[in-house]
């Protein structure tokens, strides 16, 4: 100490001599280089980032902050990036990486002799897969060590013959691959589905696996998901967060709503346990798990009841009318003893639109001037007619042109009041209601009792007009659906807070124009009827005309699903340039199926409450599986391998039958599967030659954190270890589908993943090879959370032997190739089964149920059946193919969400002044390099081509009939390239095929476009819809938004045979996004697993844990029929009773001991205790809005309604 | 007037997300080296929660910071005379216990397990000894750990808490958490600089940033425990102290330190305050209750021509004054008084300040459902979940007063903004509420804008560094240019 007195000791240091040492700390801040890149990882981040190299090693990376600022008012993005990215570099150099190619050592030597007796590889592999024996051995090794280093010329090689062989024996429909959300890095996931789709292989989908589309999305709107950029949050003045951790899972963005707080918005936050965002909150509503439903349902009794019957508001009963399907006619049908809802009344049903071009997909309002029913625009039968120019959401008559004042409701003018007939799932029971009606002569002469979606709505909803019927009296008759007080035993909420909360809403919407925002996510979606839950959601917005202006609608995070220059990218990545048709598959389906967890349920009503009068051949009532095999013949979902046959030798069949053309091809097959001779593959699953066969997995870990039923995939997929206890169960049940004993274990010959680290797919597949990892490679990366476009870059060359994903297949392609020539020197035909498509002519396909099987109707490829496609693969090519840009974008244009536009210019350009490929005779633009494909990906879309954009909202102008080019006149001129993204991130412009306006800093908000341009949504009627008239909606009870109650444990059966061992607990299982990992990576980073717990813990409440003695990082052992998980006990009073939380998703080859139930074998990981079931009325199609589209439509593969035991370990054993 | 400079902060709690990407930013950079991988320089707690290292706070424990005797300030952790009887074996130390034993896994056992009946799995193994190990503790234990009967409960913050305040800690309903992010508070009466018997620590004089000297540093650790926020930590490799250095490295090239920067919650300021070093004993000195008030009258008005004159007579840059001048700091901490120190009753005058959260409105049980204790549009400070006096434990030495006003202030903004904006609420309601929360329209405007619509340069206001200077005292300025970075590097080592 240099002075005892006074405050001598802290006098401050200036000399600059003694200071010499702060070098120190000085030297390590300096570096050699800053690169740009980002983070090609499921979060839906997409932040730009500068990776730090210092010494030719990446040291760090730090935030970019040069995002260009949006309009004045609204808080910046910068900086954007989180714990978890800014833990990256650890994985570079780390003992997890994954430094060369790994191949398991069982396969090495049965390899090694095969290919000594084999000089042709196919030959040797043939030889080792026709071998049970043979194939057993490294199945049955699979996932228990005995990696051994391999070299990339054999892995190669058995990669390419083991494709060879599959696609000669049993059709490239046997060959899959799987990789989730391509906006994350996108010309990675191009690889692998470009060499696929070249192939006749099937691309995986993933955001409907994921359970992260919504399904209430496309039902209402027609669209995938379209959601506010984050910055949009601010523009709300009510903020109501449900199912959303944003803290956890929308790091980079929450700083939005908590500087919207500060400007003067109300934050509500919806979650059962005191989560991370509820510290956020102004009020926190413990709404009971799973029960979100329900308030919303009380949420829209109040809102219709005080801002529409009591004091209309006339903005939202203008948007009401303008906007959404409330105004059309629905008809009513008569039953015992009152009426029931029906479809949606035809137009061609009255005598004077009797004879009109799609006259049954065309509807009518009540014009309450001419009092009489007209006829709007913009329906889908408008989209898909001959005429042009009358898709639009104009209110008037598609005949005369007359204005429409549409009338909402007949309660003040009308023909009578019925009663009709509404169900209450809640108690199991039916309610009779009055309607007000009127009634119509149609064309053939007879009367129809029509209403109003409207009224059915009030009707639905109780809202008492004085009509007739069982509404409730007030707020506090507890027993009628859905008033407040009746919400309460569902929510545990008081009514008094949900009138409040239904009060403000109203109040917000009403004074802001619309400025109230639901930010909704995984906690939601995923219960088995989170579509319901959704839907309710929706339309409080609805009601209060919050959907289409900023600051307002549903703004759904979960999956990044938002590719932004999708035209482009979706030609390269499905081989579209070259092929005109892929092979795109539903995952949930495919996995349901194929990995026979089907096998393991009864039928879907035991725990899936549907109306009682379910009549003969209904869609609601039987087996899942049934009705998935329903949905493939009827061509609305895609199911590969598509038959049980060759499509390679079908066609040769075809062929030798004499049939020549493509109409000749089809009407071959058709009668084949008429006949029966030939069968759709799902309809017997379980027979060899409808098993999928060789695997690739790359960019996601689809054995484990996506695999919902996870020990399900080790048995039967992979053929090893499973800790699964379930026995199958459906034999007595399925009725088409055919029941096989025993169940196939190991229908996967091969399964090959790419990876940057040895997670648990890495682990458990044959072999591994080594990717690159973000900070090695070029690709580009865009997400809904904001509008701007980053490049990933290599700020270091691929370290070790690690390839990026599009040097791998193309390498693969070229060995494929080299290796196929031999079998086929020459073009073959493939004949490619296709489901009845989105954003086509198939949308109006199916007006109602028939099914060709049964001799309801004809069978017509891509009418009544899939559509059938001839496709000609040039094998020997394939590499060519893959490194070119193909001939089809020159001559068909580029579009996507029905959008459309020519490009031979662009195209011819790129051929004289960007590098190219030469064979053949011909030269194509070159994709060969990285960096080329994302400049060719970039030059071809609307996004970040401004003449791109303008030549599209030309072509749609045409469609739409009414001006839209004047949002791209200002940006024509924009250009984007990859070296300009790495020197600042760019914003996206105008494009039709996105929902959103941007212009000018605007903050991104979907369906502005929609609501300021009269561009219809892509459904139906082409407005907004509440009222779902699909005949199968009708039989399932979901036509009028509804709630139904959670699946029972008892009912659910994922507890029939698990026995309490000890002091056990029984709980409902929930799996969110967590704080320290993104899905599985990250989790088993250092950095992470410092900052929690060193292993994902299982969340419990106090006094649960104490019921079963149970202390604060205890082990303790979780189990179910389908699986057992070991793990530690976080015990906090922050989660209450009755649930547990493991967050989603650890990995099992981090610090997991045995499990003393399963005799002491490895414990597995989350998706140990899930099972999925699909949800039937999610697979209908070829109607509207509800026609297939790749991650689009279909049934989701939920697992939130799964519960455990609990129980202390009783012994820690590794 | 002794006018000094002192590079400040402000963490905005209200806008703290935990997600600790701040904590990692600065590991990353300075921390992930041998010897340092438990340190901390950047943490994030969880409170109510025991924090890092467990308990810091319980200063019976740890005997951190100042305590007054007889009026004169001393150090709570050692005498002079103990200081020498100490100086091998300190007892207030934390020990690993109180850190953790920092871990890794058995990664490439994934790689090399030979083929057995059962899968590999990747066990931990501790960093310390590299035996396996089994994780009993870390870094961010009790992170989000809220209703915790062995972490919330055990907050040494809950003094005084009634007991029905304590029990809705442990209640589902009524419980709640929040953030707590801390660095080195670069004190302007930094009780690790008193403590040192080699003289190695040291407060630059141009940015007040305390600094362990690398050369100097004899490993005594006396710092380690007379911090009382236990942001002093000992390298076990190179014998030597080290803290937050606050990026001076990136600080003096204009650039905002790295938990600064990579504050994705966008909750962090930065800019220069200038104080009266000559009064700095004197105030520390006063009783408790005075403290906060004590210290903010340290902190000048950069816009007195007396205060102006006193620091350029003090050799301040005048680029420094103008950034004073515009220092975000300064508005929080004393125009607006809405920034409070952290613990000032260790009276080291911490110059790290924190905005107090505010929190959702309390909930209760009645007839089965759940219910809110207030049905306005923003409840009131009351009937918030975190108990006031529980924060005000935290940033007012136990007095509710200093925590009160820069909460209703805050809610006052809103109420205001709501009514620019809604119009729901009316603006003469807004206007009395700004007037009972002592906050005119101006200043609420001003404390918006600063909340809300900040950009990285309104957030980091960095006074020039003037290195030209700092190195023209030891050599040419040109020279320097010329030589920078040539020569052979040596760390510090044990012993030297």
């Amino acid at each position: 100490m240099k002075s005892k007195k006074g405050m001598g000791w802290i006098k401050d240091e200036s000399d600059p001599k003694l200071r010499g040492w702060e070098e120190f700390y000085r030297n390590r801040w300096q570096h050699d280089k800053i690169v740009r890149s980002t983070h090609g990882v499921n979060c839906t981040g997409g932040c730009t980032w500068q990776i730090y190299v210092k010494d030719g090693i990446v040291t760090w990376e730090m935030q970019g902050l040069d995002y260009p600022l949006l309009e004045a008012g609204l808080p910046p993005y910068e900086p954007r990036g989180c714990q978890r990215g800014i833990s990256y570099s650890w994985y570079l150099y780390s003992p997890l990486r994954v430094k060369y190619p790994y191949m398991r050592g069982a396969l090495v030597d049965l390899w090694k002799q095969a290919r000594a007796k084999f000089a042709d590889p196919v030959e040797a592999w043939q030889s080792l897969v026709e071998n049970p024996e043979a194939r057993q051995r490294w199945q049955r090794a699979r996932g228990k060590g005995g990696f051994r280093r391999a070299d990339w010329d054999t892995v190669r090689e058995l990669i390419a013959a083991s494709c060879v062989y599959t696609v000669r024996k049993h059709g490239p429909d046997r060959v899959a691959g799987f990789s989730p959300i391509p906006a994350m890095s996108m010309i990675s996931y191009a690889a692998g589905a470009r060499f696929l789709q070249l192939m006749g292989g099937v691309s995986l989908s993933f955001y409907d696996w994921y359970c992260d589309l919504p399904p209430a999305s496309p039902e209402t709107w027609g669209e995938q998901t379209d959601v506010n950029e984050s910055a949009d949050w601010y523009n709300a003045k009510l903020l109501a967060v449900m199912g959303s951790n944003l803290n956890m899972t929308r790091t980079p963005d929450c700083h939005f709503a908590a500087e919207a707080r500060h400007n003067g918005s109300k934050m509500w936050v919806f979650s059962p346990d005191f989560s991370q965002v509820a510290k956020y909150a102004d009020e926190w509503v413990r709404v009971n798990a799973g029960q979100d439903g329900a308030w919303w349902m009380a949420v829209n009794h109040v809102l219709l009841k005080e801002f529409h019957h009591e004091k209309p508001v006339p903005y939202f009963i203008d948007y009401t009318k303008k906007y959404t399907d409330a105004p059309y006619l629905v008809e009513l049908e008569e039953i015992e003893g009152g009426y029931k809802p029906g479809q949606l009344l035809r137009a061609n049903r009255l005598a004077n639109y009797k004879n009109i071009e799609n006259g049954d997909w065309k509807f009518l309002m009540w014009d309450a001037a001419q009092a009489r029913p007209k006829m709007p625009m913009g329906s889908s039968g408008f989209r898909w007619g001959k005429e042009k120019g009358k898709w639009n959401l104009e209110l008037k008559d598609g005949i005369d042109g007359s204005t429409i004042d549409p009338t909402l409701s007949f309660l003040t003018q009308n023909d009578g009041v019925v009663q009709a007939r509404f169900d209450d799932f809640a108690e199991g029971s039916t309610l009779l209601r009055g309607v007000p009606v009127r009634k119509l002569q149609t064309a053939d002469g007879k009367t129809v009792v029509v209403t109003t979606a409207y009224d059915l709505l009030m009707a639905q909803y109780g809202v008492d007009r004085g009509l007739p019927g069982q509404y409730p009296k007030d707020y506090d008759d507890a027993d009628a659906p859905y008033t407040p007080a009746w919400s309460e035993k569902f929510t545990g909420m008081g009514r008094d807070v949900v009138i409040r909360f239904a009060r403000e809403w109203g109040n917000t919407a009403q004074l802001t124009k619309g400025k109230c925002t639901v930010i909704i996510g995984a906690g939601i979606n995923h219960w088995y009827h989170g579509n319901l839950m959704y839907r309710a959601a929706i339309h409080a917005m609805m009601f209060c005309g919050c959907v289409g202006v900023n600051g307002g609608g549903l703004a759904h995070y979960v999956g990044q699903e938002k590719l932004a220059p999708m035209e482009s990218w979706s030609s390269i990545a499905f081989g579209r340039d070259w092929m005109p048709a892929a092979r795109l598959q539903n995952a949930p389906s495919w996995h349901y199926v194929h990995t026979d967890q089907w096998r393991y349920e009864k039928q879907f009503t035991d725990y899936h409450t549907v109306p009682s009068d379910q009549g003969p051949g209904s869609l609601a009532s039987g087996h899942t599986v049934d009705v998935q095999a329903r949905a493939v013949r009827s061509g609305w979902l895609p199911f590969y391998p598509q038959f049980n046959r060759n499509p390679l030798d079908l066609v040769r069949e075809a062929e030798q039958a004499g049939a020549k053309t493509q109409d000749e091809v089809s009407a071959y097959t058709v009668e084949k599967l008429k006949s029966g001779e030939m069968k759709f593959s799902v309809e017997d699953p379980d027979a060899p030659e409808n098993w999928p066969r060789v695997w690739f997995i790359w960019r996601g870990n689809a054995l484990m954190a996506s695999a919902k039923g996870h020990e399900y995939f080790l048995k039967h997929y992979l053929g090893t270890h499973t800790n699964a206890i379930a026995t199958d169960i459906a034999k007595d049940e399925v009725k088409d589908v055919v029941w096989r004993d025993p169940a196939p274990q190991g229908k996967m010959d091969l399964v090959v993943d790419l990876n940057f680290r040895m997670d648990t797919s890495a682990l458990y597949s044959d072999i591994v090879l080594p990717a690159a990892t973000w900070y090695e490679k070029a690709d580009l990366n865009s997400t809904d959370m904001h509008s701007f476009i980053h490049p990933l870059s290599a700020a270091v060359p691929p370290c070790w032997e690690s390839k990026s994903d599009w040097q791998i297949f193309g390498e693969l392609a070229k060995e494929f190739s080299k290796l196929a020539a031999p079998y086929f020197p020459k073009p073959v035909w493939d004949l490619v089964a296709t489901p009845l498509a989105h954003d086509t002519a198939a949308e109006i396909a199916q007006p109602d149920l028939r099914d060709w099987k049964r001799g309801e109707v004809e069978a017509i490829p891509g009418k009544t059946m899939p559509g059938l496609k001839l496709v000609a693969r040039d094998y020997a090519n394939l590499y060519n193919q893959y490194i070119s840009f193909g001939p089809q974008v020159r001559s068909q244009g580029l579009g996507a969400h029905g959008t459309h536009y020519a490009c031979e210019d662009v195209y011819d350009a790129a051929v004289k002044n960007q590098p190219t490929s030469v064979w053949g005779g011909e030269r194509y633009p070159s994709l060969e390099d990285d960096e080329d494909v994302c400049n060719l990906i970039l030059q071809f879309a609307t996004v970040t081509n401004g003449e791109l954009a303008y030549r599209s909202y030309r072509d749609m102008e045409q469609k739409v009939g009414l001006p839209l080019t004047q949002l791209a006149e200002r940006n024509r001129g924009v250009r984007v390239s990859y070296k300009e993204l790495q020197s600042r991130p760019q914003r996206l412009i105008n494009s039709p095929m996105w929902s959103g306006l941007t212009e000018n800093g605007r903050a991104y908000a979907p369906f502005t476009y929609n609501v300021e341009c009269l561009v219809p949504w892509r459904t139906l009627t082409g407005r907004q819809h509440f009222y779902l008239d699909h005949l199968g909606y009708i039989q399932f009870g979901e036509h009028l938004p509804t709630y139904k109650p959670k699946p029972l444990p008892v009912e659910y059966a994922d507890l029939r045979l698990s026995r309490e061992v000890g002091p056990t607990l029984t709980l409902n299982y929930l799996t969110p996004h967590g704080k320290w990992h993104i899905h599985s990576t990250y989790g088993d980073n250092h950095r992470m697993t410092t900052l929690s717990r060193g292993i994902e813990p299982l969340w419990m409440n106090d006094k649960d844990a104490v019921d079963i003695e149970i202390n604060d990082n205890d082990w303790v052992e979780v189990h179910n029929d389908n699986g057992v998980v070991v793990t530690r006990a976080v015990v906090s009073a922050r989660i209450p009773r009755g649930i547990c939380i493991q967050y989603h998703s650890p990995e099992r080859t981090l610090s997991v001991p045995t499990s003393p139930l399963r005799n002491n074998r490895r414990a597995g990981g989350h998706n140990s205790l899930t099972r999925v079931r699909l949800k039937p009325n999610l697979m209908v199609g070829g109607y509207g809005q509800f026609t297939f589209h790749f991650n689009y439509w279909g049934p989701v593969g939920c697992n939130r309604d799964t519960h455990v035991f609990v129980r202390k370990l009783p012994e820690l054993k590794w | 007037m002794n006018v000094r400079s002192q590079v400040s902060m402000v963490f905005h709690l209200d806008k703290c997300i935990g997600c600790h990407t701040c904590s990692i930013a600065c590991k990353n950079l300075w921390t992930d080296r041998r010897g340092t991988e438990y340190m901390w320089w950047n943490n994030v707690e969880t409170k109510p929660g025991t924090g890092f290292p467990t308990k810091w706070e319980d200063q019976e424990k740890y005997h951190g910071g100042w305590e007054t005797k007889n009026g004169k300030l001393q150090l709570k952790s050692t005498s002079k005379a103990q200081t020498i009887f100490n100086i091998y074996h300190n007892p207030s130390m934390p020990t690993m216990d109180d850190y953790y034993e920092p871990w890794t896994y058995d990664y490439q056992h994934l790689f090399n397990a030979p083929e057995g009946t059962d899968q590999p799995t990747a066990r931990p193994i501790s960093m310390v000894t590299g035996e396996l190990v089994q994780i009993e503790a870390g870094p961010n234990w009790d992170d989000d750990l809220g209703g915790s009967p062995i972490y919330a409960e055990n907050d040494p913050n809950l003094k005084g808490l009634t007991p029905d305040q304590r029990a809705q800690l442990s209640a589902v309903e009524r419980l709640v958490f929040f953030y707590f992010p801390r660095i080195c508070n670069h004190c302007l009466n930094p009780s690790c600089v008193a403590s040192c018997p080699s003289g190695a620590l040291y407060k630059r004089g141009e940015d007040g940033i305390v600094l362990v000297d690398q050369k100097r540093c004899r490993g005594w650790r006396m710092c380690v425990a007379a911090c009382p926020y236990k942001k002093m930590f000992y390298n076990w490799n190179t014998g030597k102290s080290e803290k937050c250095i606050l990026c001076y490295p990136r600080l003096e090239t204009g650039q905002a330190p790295a938990c600064f920067h990579s504050c994705v919650g966008r909750i962090r300021y930065l800019g220069v305050m200038l104080y009266d070093a000559s009064k700095i004993e004197e105030m520390a000195s006063l009783p408790d209750e005075e403290l906060v008030e004590a210290q903010r009258s340290l902190v000048l008005d950069p816009n007195d021509p007396e205060v102006v004159a006193a620091a350029r007579k003090n050799g301040i840059h005048e680029s420094v004054i103008e950034s004073a001048q515009r220092s975000p700091v300064y508005q929080f901490v004393k125009v607006w008084k809405i920034a409070l120190p952290p613990h000032i009753e260790y009276r080291t005058m911490p110059m790290l300040f924190y905005v107090p959260p505010m929190s959702p409105v309390m909930s209760n049980v009645a007839d089965g459902t759940i219910h809110h204790v207030s049905d306005n549009l923003f409840h009131d400070i009351d009937e918030s979940r975190v108990p006031l006096k529980f924060l005000a434990n935290l940033f007012g030495a136990g007095h509710e007063e200093f925590v009160r006003y820069a909460l209703r202030k805050q809610k006052a903004v809103r109420w205001y903004r709501r009514a620019v904006t809604v119009g729901d609420v009316e603006m003469a309601t807004a206007e009395r509420m700004l007037r009972e929360a002592d906050c005119s329209p101006e200043q609420a405007e001003a404390i918006y804008r600063l909340t809300s619509l900040c950009t990285f340069d309104d957030r980091f206001v960095i006074p020039p560094m003037h290195r030209e200077e700092a190195i023209q005292m030891m050599e040419d300025p040109l020279e320097h240019k010329q030589g920078v970075g040539f020569g052979f590097l040596s760390g510090p080592q044990r012993g030297t």
